[in-house]
């Protein structure tokens, strides 16, 4: 029974959060505040959305480098619309935005699917590709803060319920619609199932290309929401940093959440659980006063360290159900 | 009878190669029909045609007295063909009811699925077939004999008149396989047509109606399985007289060569000892699960015992890697070469020399000739069929890969060869050869540690048998007392034989 409870990847993430909160905390009381939940709060919408993303690719036995870039685009498209043609709404350039992300998953996805290339490669020349194409369209010049509209900047600032901003509400319905998409849908339930057996899928009349081509265009085109939470919440888009290396956190969240990179398995609340974790490891370096030149290194190895635990739990949790099983 | 399946005039070529020739064949409702043959010999291809894996070169299948185009395996389902597969496929990650379910439930893309409705009818169809299986578990780890019935309960729910089992024993229990057989005749009696593939000549007699013999890709006879004798069948087959299996003579027994006391190791064996002699073959019987495998890995230094001494020699032997018992003489082909034996792309000279790093590269670079004409010997010693020593191992018959496995393991010239299934899922001419060859290292002087599941193999081959069950030595019975009564009657649990 505690084995079985040991072996799921959520209690272990629950108790992990639970254990950095008390540690940082008890180092640094200023972490257990109110500003801190809301700093945390305010540093999970952009992965979260993303992570939502990239689970179903991971989840269908594939994987997406390229999101970094194609926020990147996504975000610099909404602004050189809200600076360049301010006379149009907000949404536009939101919509833009949304859809440049979703054309740019789908180039990927139809990459992968027409020349059966494994989409770790396509995804590493995409990230570049479209990297290059955010310095082109943009002419390499940042959109300045005076150009976002106050309304979408407001978004991360103001809040319809319980001080919760409007981006970390909307990110949390994404993840909840992702939930009930996966969970019970026959798409859903489809992509865990080309995951998990690849081979399989199209003699239970799975059509494997349709639904490989969906999970890259969603995998863009949330990349491209975040994109514009990234607007809303930086207040500046700038062709060489918006975006760079944002792929490493979503994924790292992403697998952290137990999200099998063998595809297959994986829960949303687990990813919400990586983001989240994720999320407080990033603000608790800055607050113990970690240098800048230690944070990177700090971050990639609690990740693993992460990685290391749960598995060892789970071991251990699985030898634990075998014994009990084999003296009884 | 009348044919629910006729098949006529079907043929198949692979890249120009002709691998079933001019096929008229038809399978009958209420029939549990056999198909038997050397691999290679067409079968499964014929099966794989009927279930819409592979397209015919030429011929026609009609259904019913209609032809048919099956054109996928989706299209086969749904005229109500199905076929298992020895491994089944399957979704390891997703529920059991969900297994059943995924590719007949309808709907668009954003279609619910119905939780609820799914688990209650997977749960009677579980009923239905008598087999307890919780459907909310994933498919992994649920044994071979389980994911088979999870087949055949998805058969049923898409109401298949046609089943085919390609080789549905090869690695199931005799428990689980008589599971097997009552249910199959039940779905025959209901008036389904079974096929059955399997290369166990007892099993056919025991479950089959007709039997149909292919060999070399052409169909050689159909009839009634009561009218050919074992020895009519294997001639058929394998197209010339069948001797049976000699057990060497002659062979002077030497002194212990491998001496096992109180070997333990939690959880898997407890208290195992017994010796080998130079020149003995001794077999180790037992159902799957026994521990039989375990304890040859746990003296191979794969897994290590946790206590028990193992003596070489008379001389107390340290095993904590493989690395060690090569050096100290010892030799393992494992049982699942798929997995634990072969390295699928490489050559076959590179999966022959490859226990031998130190004679084809002294200083660690690879001298290919010395490669090679170590390979090409074995070859020709064991008589392996190939094109080429080049070729990927992959592309050789299962009876040819493990022989290769074997040629691998006489490179490092062991005193003690442990042999673990050694012939299964081989043919019947290619396994007489395997026996003729474990004779002949008996007679030079080696001792053998035979892990078989096949009694027939054990009590053929062996000078002595143990049997183990539940992770402990239950008999060590010489080969002049051996039945194969009192082999099972050791190998059976004793919560579970009655007379125990």
């Amino acid at each position: 029974m505690i084995g079985a409870l040991l072996a799921r990847r959520e209690v272990g993430l629950i108790v992990m959060i639970a254990l950095v909160a008390l540690v940082v905390g008890l180092i640094e009381p200023r972490f257990l505040t109110a500003e801190t939940l809301r700093i945390v709060t305010l540093a999970i919408p952009l992965i979260l959305v993303a992570a939502m993303g990239q689970m179903m690719v991971i989840l269908a036995r594939h994987v997406d480098l390229s999101i970094g870039a194609i926020l990147g685009f996504a975000a610099i498209v909404a602004g050189m619309i809200f600076r360049d043609m301010p006379q149009l709404p907000t949404i536009v350039g939101v919509l833009a935005a949304i859809a440049c992300g979703a054309v740019l998953g789908l180039a990927n996805g139809l990459v992968v699917t027409t020349f059966n290339l494994p989409s770790i490669i396509v995804t590493l020349g995409t990230l570049s590709l479209y990297r290059g194409l955010v310095f082109l369209v943009s002419g390499s010049k940042q959109v300045d803060p005076q150009f976002i509209p106050r309304g979408l900047i407001s978004m991360s600032q103001t809040s319809p319920i319980f001080g919760i901003p409007w981006i970390v509400l909307i990110a949390f319905a994404i993840a909840l619609a992702t939930w009930a998409f996966l969970g019970y849908t026959r798409t859903g339930r489809q992509i865990y199932a080309i995951g998990s057996n690849p081979v399989a899928a199209p003699l239970r009349s799975i059509r494997v290309t349709p639904v490989t081509l969906f999970v890259f265009t969603l995998s863009g085109a949330l990349a491209g929401v975040a994109g514009v939470m990234y607007a809303a919440r930086f207040g500046y888009v700038n062709p060489g940093i918006t975006g760079v290396g944002f792929e490493f956190i979503v994924i790292a969240a992403v697998v952290v959440g137990g999200v099998s990179i063998n595809g297959g398995v994986g829960s949303v609340l687990g990813v919400t659980l990586g983001v989240i974790f994720l999320g407080m490891v990033n603000v608790a370096l800055p607050i113990l006063g970690v240098s800048a030149f230690w944070q990177s290194a700090i971050y990639g190895a609690v990740i693993l360290l992460a990685l290391v635990v749960d598995r060892t739990v789970r071991i251990r949790g699985a030898a634990a159900l075998t014994l009990s099983r084999g003296t009884a | 009878m009348t044919a629910l399946v006729s098949a006529r005039g079907v043929s198949k070529s692979f890249a120009g190669v002709e691998v079933l020739r001019d096929v008229d064949l038809d399978l009958a409702a209420g029939e549990v029909h056999a198909l038997l043959g050397e691999n290679g010999a067409g079968k499964s291809t014929f099966a794989r045609i009927v279930a819409g894996v592979h397209r015919p070169t030429s011929g026609t299948i009609a259904l019913g007295g209609a032809p048919v185009d099956i054109a996928s395996p989706v299209i086969a389902q749904s005229l109500g063909i199905t076929l298992i597969h020895q491994e089944p496929i399957s979704f390891p990650d997703l529920s059991v009811a969900e297994n059943l379910v995924l590719g007949r439930s309808a709907g668009g893309p954003l279609a619910r699925v119905p939780w609820a409705a799914m688990t209650r009818d997977a749960r009677r169809l579980m009923d239905v077939l008598g087999v307890r299986i919780d459907v909310t578990r994933p498919m992994r780890g649920l044994s071979i004999a389980d994911q088979q019935m999870v087949e055949i309960a998805r058969a049923l729910a898409s109401d298949a008149r046609l089943i085919i089992m390609d080789e549905p024993t090869a690695s199931l229990t005799p428990n689980e396989v008589a599971t097997l057989f009552t249910i199959a005749r039940r779905l025959r009696d209901e008036g389904r047509a079974i096929v059955f593939i399997s290369h166990r000549l007892e099993e056919v007699r025991d479950l089959c109606d007709r039997v149909t013999i292919f060999r070399d890709g052409a169909r050689v006879e159909t009839a009634a399985i009561g009218a050919l004798s074992d020895a009519e069948i294997i001639r058929r087959m394998i197209g010339r007289p069948h001797q049976d299996y000699m057990h060497k003579t002659g062979v002077a027994i030497g002194g212990v060569a491998l001496k096992i006391t109180g070997l333990t190791r939690r959880g898997a064996f407890a208290d195992i000892s017994f010796d080998v002699r130079h020149g003995e073959i001794v077999g180790m019987g037992g159902l799957v699960g026994a521990g039989r495998t375990d304890v040859a890995r746990a003296i191979f230094g794969v897994e290590p015992a946790d206590s028990g001494t193992i003596e070489i020699d008379g001389k107390p032997a340290t095993i904590r890697e493989p690395s060690d018992a090569i050096a100290l003489g010892l030799a393992f082909v494992p049982e699942d070469r798929a997995v634990a034996g072969i390295f699928r792309s490489l050559s076959v000279e590179a999966n022959i020399t490859a226990a031998v790093p130190g004679k084809i590269a002294p200083r660690g670079f690879i001298r290919r000739a010395v490669e090679k004409t170590l390979a090409a010997d074995a070859v020709k010693r064991l008589r392996i069929r190939l094109a080429s020593v080049r070729q990927p191992i992959g592309e050789l018959s299962g009876g040819n890969q493990q022989k290769a496995i074997l040629a691998r393991w006489l490179m490092t010239d062991p005193s003690v060869l442990i042999l673990d299934e050694p012939t299964r899922g081989i043919d019947i001419g290619v396994k007489a050869e395997f026996y003729d060859m474990i004779g002949d290292l008996a007679a030079q002087g080696r001792a053998i540690l035979l892990i078989s599941s096949e009694l027939p193999e054990l009590l053929a081959l062996c000078d002595r048998v143990l049997v183990m069950s539940e992770g402990r030595l239950t008999a060590d019975i010489p080969r002049s007392e051996a039945t194969q009564e009192r082999i099972m009657s050791a190998a059976v649990p004793a919560s579970a034989g009655a007379a125990a």
